[in-house]
This record gives C-alpha cells, sequence and structure tokens, in this order.
C-alpha cells in the first residue's frame, strides 16, 4: 500500500484524472437534480396554497351572520285573538306581522308601499318562524315586549361584509340606497351584530342564502358512507385474504386479479348508471336514498380495500405464518389469529383512503337522484338526501351572490373531513405498522 | 370469523332492502327535470313546505329538461316523479312515449317566461347587436357578401359582421348542446337571424332540411366557446376576458349587474319590464308538468300547484320575480292558475 502512495504507477494517475475531470459534471448534475426536485415540490405546494387560501379567503365570512336587533311586541291581538292559547291557533298565527310592525316602530318614517316593502326586505323570512319557535316554546311571552336578534337578509349580510360596492349607481346592485341608509343607521345604533353562523350547521338546503345549511348534506354522507363502510370493508377484507392466503395460483385467480385492479380504475360515472339499473331499476329501491348512494358507493370503494388488503397481508413476512403452522394452527387459525392482526392497520389504512375518496364522490350519485334540493335532513336510511359534494355542486351553480361564500364553506368543511380522515390514516400506519 | 362476517354483511344488506321495499309509499312529491326552472321550483317547494305544516317539502332534482321528461315518462306508480320541469314545451315524441308507458293525463303550467341575455363585462363599451349580427358571427356556413353562395364563416371581428360594430375579436362563450339555454338560444336567434338572407330564404324552398342546419349549426372553430353548464363560471369568464360576450339566462345578469352589462339586442335592452312587455326578442316560456294519475296519491300535489300558480309565487311582486323569473300577462296568469287548479290536461 505505501508503495502505491509513494510512488503512484502511471495508470493509477491516469484514473485519478479522469475521475477529477469528470467529478464536476457529476456533482452538477446531482445539484440540477435535487434543484428539479425542489421546484416540483414547491410548485404543487403553491398551487396547494393557492387553493386553500382561495377558498379560505372566500369561505371564512360564511361562518359568520348578520342579525338585527328588532323591538317586537307580541301582540295578544295577532297571536292569540281568542285568548285561550289553543296550540293550533299559535301555530298558525301570522308571525310576519309581528315582525313588520317591529321594522315599522324602529322606523316610524318609513311610508308607501314599495318603501316599506324594501324596509321589511332587510330581515330574513325566517323570522317569523323564529318568533313562533318562541312562542310555541315559551306561551309566557304572549303580550310581553322584547328585543329580538333577528336574521338579516342576504342582502343585508353581503352589504355588512363589505361584498357590495357602495359607490356604484343604485340599479347595479342588489341593495338600494334607502336600504343601506337605514342599514347605516341600526349600525350607528348597535342594533347590527354579526353572530356565529349555526344556521350553516343545523338546517338543511334553502333558496334564501342566509337560512341555507349543510346539515342535511351532512347527514346524507354520513349514511352513505355507514353503507358504504358496513358493506365494503367486511367483504373487501374477506376477498383479500381469501385471493392472498387460501385461492390457488393458477389462470383464474390471475384473471380476478387483472380485473379488481381494472374495477379500480374504472370512472365512477359507470358505477352510477349500473346502480340505476340494477338497484333501482331492477330491485325497484328508492331514489335518492342514502341506501342505494352506499350500494353504488361500495362497488367503487370495493377495489381499493381489496387491493391495500392484499399488499397489507403480503407485507407481514412468511415466517410467522410457518411458525403458526408449525405449532400445530389450522390455515384459518393461522390467518385468524396471526396474520390478519398484524396485517390490519394497512387494511384500515387503505380503507380510510377509500372511504375519503367515496366522501369526494359526486358522479355516480348523479344518475341514483341524490342530485337534489332537499330541505328536510334525513333521518334514516330511505329518506331522500344529498351528500356533500353535490351540496356544493348544486350552490356553486345558484345566481345569488350570497351563496359564493357557502359554497366555499362548504368545500372547507368537506376538506376538513378529508385532511381529519387521511391523517388518521397516516397515524394508524405511524402508531401500528411492524418494521420486521 | 370470516365466514360469519360474510353472513352478517349479507343479511344486513337484505333487511336494509326490505326495510326499503315496505316504505316505498312515498310522502312526498318528486320533482326533476329542467336546471333553468330548478331555481324557481325549489324556491315554491321550500315556501310549500314552510306553509303546509301537514306536507313534507318536495324533492327537486336537477337532471335537466330531456333527462326529466325520461324519468317523468318511465311509468305510473310512487317510484316515478310527479312534476317535471322544462324550459321549452313538451316534444311530441315525449308525449308519446309518455303514453307508452301509461302516462296519459299531463298537466301542462305555464309559469312564466325567461329571458337569454348576450352580456359583456362593464370594462368594454356596449354594442349594439341585432339578431342578424349574432347569426353571421356564430353561423358555420355564411352566405358570402356579394356572391350570396355558402362559404364557411370567414369573419374574426365584429366590425367584419357589421361595419357599424367596434373592430373586437369576435369570442362567444355559450352553453352546450346538451342545455335548454342551447336549445332556445338556437331557436330564438339562429333560426331568426338566417331568414334575413336571400340565399337561405330560396334554399329553403328547394331544401328545407339542409336550410334548418345552415340556420342552426353554430360555427366550430373555436369561436363560440362551450362554457359547460354553470352559468356563475361565464360570469366570472367574462370579467376576466373583457374581450368575450357570454350567453346566459337573465337571472345571473340581474345578479351580477356590478359587473356585467346586457347587450342590446334589435334595439331592445335586456331588463324586467321589457322581457315581461315581449319587446326583448330573446325570451322563452318555462314549463312544470303535471301526473294527474298521481293527484290525490302523493299527498301535497294540488296543494302545491295551488302555491305554484298563486299571486304570492308568480305575480307581478311574487316571490318568484325577486328570484329572476318574468311573470306572465296578467290575463293569462289567471287562466293558467284557473287550468292549473281544474287540472285541464293537454290534448293529445
Amino acid at each position: 500500500m505505501n508503495k502505491v502512495i509513494s510512488s503512484p504507477d502511471p495508470l493509477q494517475r491516469n484514473i485519478k484524472t479522469i475521475v477529477n475531470a469528470s467529478l464536476p459534471r457529476r456533482h452538477a448534475a446531482e445539484r440540477r437534480f435535487r434543484w428539479y426536485g425542489l421546484i416540483a415540490v414547491s410548485l404543487g405546494l403553491a398551487f396547494v396554497v393557492l387553493m386553500f387560501g382561495n377558498i379560505i379567503s372566500k369561505g371564512y365570512p360564511a361562518f359568520w351572520q348578520t342579525y338585527i336587533q328588532v323591538p317586537i311586541q307580541f301582540d295578544p291581538a295577532v297571536i292569540d285573538p281568542q285568548g285561550n292559547r289553543d296550540p293550533q291557533a299559535l301555530q298558525s298565527a301570522d308571525y310576519a306581522a309581528l315582525v313588520r310592525a317591529g321594522m315599522r316602530r324602529m322606523f316610524p318614517a318609513v311610508e308607501g308601499r314599495l318603501e316599506l316593502r324594501a324596509l321589511y326586505g332587510l330581515v330574513s323570512s325566517d323570522g317569523a318562524l323564529e318568533l313562533q319557535n318562541r312562542v310555541l316554546q315559551n306561551p309566557e311571552l304572549i303580550g310581553a315586549e322584547q328585543e329580538i336578534w333577528l336574521l338579516a337578509s342576504a342582502n343585508v349580510d353581503t352589504l355588512i361584509k363589505g361584498n357590495i360596492e357602495r359607490s356604484l349607481d343604485e340599479t347595479e346592485r342588489p341593495i338600494k340606497d334607502n336600504q343601506i341608509g337605514w342599514v347605516d343607521q341600526l349600525q350607528a345604533a348597535g342594533q347590527i351584530e354579526k353572530q356565529f353562523n349555526t344556521i350553516l350547521f343545523s338546517s338543511g338546503d334553502s333558496r334564501e342564502p342566509e337560512q341555507a345549511g349543510i346539515r342535511g348534506a351532512l347527514m346524507g354522507s354520513f349514511y352513505t358512507l355507514l353503507i358504504t363502510f358496513l358493506l365494503s370493508f367486511p367483504i373487501g377484507v374477506a376477498t383479500a385474504v381469501y385471493l392472498e392466503e387460501f385461492a390457488p395460483k393458477n389462470r383464474w385467480t390471475d384473471l380476478i386479479e387483472v380485473n379488481i385492479n381494472n374495477l379500480a380504475a374504472v370512472p365512477s360515472i359507470v358505477f352510477g348508471l349500473l346502480g340505476l339499473a340494477v338497484f333501482i331499476n331492477f330491485f325497484g329501491l328508492p331514489r335518492s336514498a342514502p341506501l342505494v348512494g352506499g350500494l353504488v358507493l361500495s362497488l367503487m370503494t370495493l377495489p381499493v380495500i381489496i387491493i391495500a388488503g392484499r399488499a397489507a397481508l403480503t407485507s407481514v413476512p412468511p415466517s410467522i405464518r410457518e411458525a403458526a403452522l408449525g405449532v400445530g394452527a389450522s390455515k384459518l387459525q393461522m390467518v385468524g389469529h396471526h396474520v390478519l392482526p398484524l396485517a390490519m392497520p394497512g387494511m384500515l389504512t387503505g380503507s380510510i383512503i377509500g372511504m375519503a375518496r367515496a366522501l369526494g364522490e359526486s358522479a355516480p350519485l348523479l344518475m341514483i337522484g341524490m342530485v337534489a334540493f332537499i330541505v328536510d335532513v334525513p333521518k334514516s336510511f330511505t329518506d331522500p338526501a344529498t351528500v356533500l359534494p353535490v351540496q356544493i355542486f348544486l350552490w356553486s351553480d345558484l345566481p345569488e351572490r350570497a351563496f359564493v361564500e357557502r359554497t366555499s364553506a362548504a368545500i372547507m368543511v368537506l376538506l376538513a373531513f378529508m385532511i381529519v380522515m387521511n391523517g388518521l390514516a397516516i397515524i394508524l400506519r405511524k402508531r401500528f405498522e411492524r418494521r420486521w | 370469523m370470516l365466514k360469519q362476517k360474510l353472513a352478517l354483511a349479507v343479511a344486513a344488506t337484505l333487511t336494509l332492502a326490505g326495510v326499503a321495499h315496505a316504505q316505498s309509499a312515498r310522502d312526498y312529491i318528486s320533482i326533476v327535470g329542467s336546471s333553468t326552472v330548478y331555481p324557481f321550483t325549489t324556491t315554491v317547494a321550500e315556501q310549500f313546505g314552510k306553509a303546509n305544516a301537514s306536507f313534507k317539502t318536495p324533492k327537486v332534482e336537477s337532471t335537466g329538461t330531456g333527462g326529466g321528461f325520461k324519468l317523468f315518462c318511465g311509468g305510473v306508480g310512487v317510484q316515478h316523479p310527479d312534476v317535471s320541469n322544462a324550459s321549452r314545451a313538451i316534444k311530441k315524441s315525449e308525449i308519446e312515449s309518455c303514453a307508452k308507458n301509461g302516462v296519459t293525463d299531463i298537466v301542462e303550467i305555464n309559469i312564466g317566461f325567461d329571458g337569454i341575455v348576450v352580456a359583456s363585462s362593464k370594462k368594454t363599451k356596449p354594442m349594439p347587436l341585432t339578431i342578424k349580427d349574432l347569426w353571421l358571427a356564430l353561423a358555420k356556413e355564411v352566405p358570402e357578401p356579394g356572391t350570396g353562395k355558402l362559404v364557411a364563416n370567414p369573419f374574426k371581428t365584429w366590425q367584419e359582421v357589421n361595419p357599424e360594430l367596434p373592430a373586437k375579436k369576435i369570442e362567444v362563450l355559450g352553453p352546450p348542446p346538451t342545455s335548454g339555454t342551447r336549445d332556445a338560444f338556437v331557436e330564438l336567434v339562429m333560426d331568426h337571424g338566417c331568414k334575413e338572407f336571400a340565399t337561405i330564404k330560396e334554399l329553403e324552398k328547394t331544401d328545407e332540411k339542409k336550410a334548418k342546419a345552415v340556420c342552426q349549426t353554430i360555427r366550430e372553430d373555436g369561436v363560440f366557446i362551450e362554457a359547460g353548464e354553470n352559468d356563475n363560471l361565464i360570469v366570472q369568464k367574462l370579467v376576466a376576458n373583457p374581450n368575450a360576450l357570454g350567453i346566459f339566462g337573465f337571472s345571473f345578469l340581474e345578479e351580477n349587474l356590478d359587473k356585467i352589462q346586457g347587450e342590446t339586442i334589435n334595439g331592445v335592452t335586456p331588463n324586467f319590464e321589457n322581457i315581461a312587455d315581449g319587446k326583448y326578442p330573446v325570451s322563452r316560456p318555462l314549463f312544470i308538468y303535471v301526473k294527474k294519475a298521481h293527484v290525490g296519491v302523493i299527498p301535497g300535489i294540488k296543494e302545491f300547484i295551488a302555491e305554484f300558480t298563486s299571486e304570492k309565487a308568480v305575480g307581478d311582486d311574487g316571490y318568484l320575480s325577486k328570484k329572476g323569473l318574468i311573470p306572465l300577462p296578467d290575463a293569462k296568469r289567471k287562466q293558467v292558475a284557473a287550468d292549473a287548479k281544474n287540472l285541464k290536461t293537454m290534448t293529445p
């Protein structure tokens, strides 16, 4: 060795010079590759930030809603002219008249039919329902006088949030000069306030933006996904176990494998058509029901779960199987007691990712009638329902300006669910994954 | 263990299916059809649900006019819808397919008008258009100036179409062929625009089919851009591109008057009054169709029709006019309400 260092032979030196000469080029190539990678990652991140930024900046105002404080006199002559507190009469009384009277008391100078209509237009038509509920819950209110925060109309809400340009000509904005004057007066008197928008989470769809909520769509998504999970998880796991552990390896199982992989890539609308033909037309299940939606989505999720399940099973080392069989376990015991529990975290991860995909799916539901306007919150698997992505699609197509922020808010809720589900998948993998 | 699970899953499915079957007697009205009528029908459905505590709120699906009739004509029975929205009158072929499936007594209700507007960004100067200009700019084949021979549309700017218009590139965003708005645009603008040319009038005498095709075919060289069914998207694209014109329903113009302007057509501005008077040339009637056999079987249909034809809804100051529906003239409205009340069916 000493000899080599002290007197390097010409061949050695030659190699060294060649290597040294190529070094800068190789280093440059490596640096370039790192840069490409970095640029690719930052480009991807930039798009994500852009998307989130756009949605959040548009959507966050929807979580607040403008209310107007109106002095309401629960006039017995209007609510209960007979004076016998008959629930039927209380139910059908003209509560809108109370709201109108309250508005007039705040602005006694307003006169004329058109002016009054504009004034009443400041509060949402939901006000009457709110008063009705209060009276039905507490009939003592009749005859009393109270300052009540009533829901403002969508136009007032949009104005307060600064989304209507005041400098525009009156004909070009949905809210008129006199209305802006009243709103400014109310604001100066502290009778306008933004509160957390509970309606968004507590009510179903509505054509009045200020009364529209995603509760119906959330419950629809819940029922649909429950069906999807109950069907696709057991069947998917059973299929994966059979194909991986029990089935003989021959041409038939190869064919099945190819088909399953194919199914995972079939466009989802095809499953919708299948659902329409089989579940609704042949079996006569009801249209627009989460039951049918869940069946269709489980067809779509099954291949994903099977493929993830098989991958999880193959990652369990053969030594575990051999050890179990070696101490006398049957094949079913080997799978049930050892292989399946070890593969479960991987299978759950795959299922959660499949479910997240099902949660965001809307195309197949189009065919089975879940793209619909549904006000009542669904209470069972067969009630007509819609799901969150479909609600987003429907709201994005409506002319009213105030639906823009609600669309973005619904997207934020959907994204939050996606993040939670995908995060759960990562946590499961990190916590329970075994390295062999 | 696996077998148990499987058996359980199968059992669960069967029970659920059984439950579904038992509940198939429907207690809410099911409505399908046009996405143009959807914003109006949903508003009525919601009001109806709120006003009548004894009935459930109807379910309204947005399937498109053609898709709606396909479902509506599927047959009589609770699994088929009761009402279909349409942005055009029912076709003869659809009536026939209905009859084939036993759907014979159909009540047609004209609920009002919808204007179709050609709009542009407020950032540009308005262009006074005529139906003739629009046809010349958008048809696939036009008569060559001078000879009158049909040639592929050579026009690139509005000035080439009509010397009085600005030298702006022709760029029009419109709905795809599946849309009812597109059908109505073709019928009201393209069909009328082409009749102003002698060549086409002559062609009509010799080869009616060819003439119709020449009139109705919209050019495919990238000047007319199909922008999808979502009208909000077209509005956004117009704001971003001041050179483009967009074609969509009047209610979207009304909601976005701060960003876009409706172009005058044949000198008439698209606004509420002009469409209601019938002065504005591009407006179409909107309908709902009701299956008479379901009245009395599904609760609330009669009451729903009454709500839809009431002054409160479709009147001059009704809540639908606030949503952009153009009401029928007074006399016609009374007639429609009376016919609807008596469930007067269409005469085949």
